[in-house]
């Protein structure tokens, strides 16, 4: 998953100190998903089990294209992450995001309602849903 | 942190260009793991 779709570099705290410091990286683990022109899409702090990383991964691919207004491939990222891991702490967020890059893609206000229900039914406790409330129209 | 089959590359700014190059997402991992 990761050599298929990201180029990676690993930077030891020991090694790259001062690299730590441009990124604004006090912990570690910290993982950074940078978009192909260097911003920074999404940020993983901490250590995680495997299918929250996978999650957390796919939903920073996600937001990496959002960034880049790929709206369409975005949502694709977002829903896979919904789909493949919804047991996560993304899922939600990814659902959310999801609604947002169909919005975006597509400019009708009934994808953020359609968001707004789904979260509402899956992920009734999330912040997410409280988030997406505000499109219940 | 994850999987050690991984190619990593040691440079972010290396990361960066051939991201930019390649037009794909770059992943930087900054770890304090054993070297």
């Amino acid at each position: 998953m990761i050599s298929s779709n990201f180029i990676p570099a690993k930077i030891h705290i020991k090694e790259q100190p001062q690299t730590f410091k441009r990124f604004g990286a006090q912990w570690t683990p910290t993982l950074l998903v940078m978009t192909p022109d260097g911003v920074e899409a999404h940020r993983i702090e901490g250590f995680l089990p495997v299918d929250d990383l996978l999650a957390q991964l796919t939903l920073g691919l996600g937001k990496a294209l959002f960034k880049q207004e790929k709206f369409a491939d975005a949502e694709k990222r977002f829903r896979a992450v919904v789909q493949n891991f919804p047991t996560t702490e993304a899922a939600p967020e990814a659902a959310y995001w999801a609604g947002v890059s169909a919005y975006k893609a597509t400019n009708d206000a009934g994808k953020l309602k359609e968001t707004h229900e789904f979260l509402s039914k899956k992920f009734p406790s999330s912040e997410w849903a409280r988030k997406a409330m505000v499109w219940a129209g | 942190m994850v999987a050690l089959a991984i190619s990593w590359l040691k440079d972010a700014d290396q990361a960066l260009q051939a991201a930019k190059n390649q037009q794909k997402a770059a992943l930087l991992d900054f770890s304090a793991a054993p070297l």
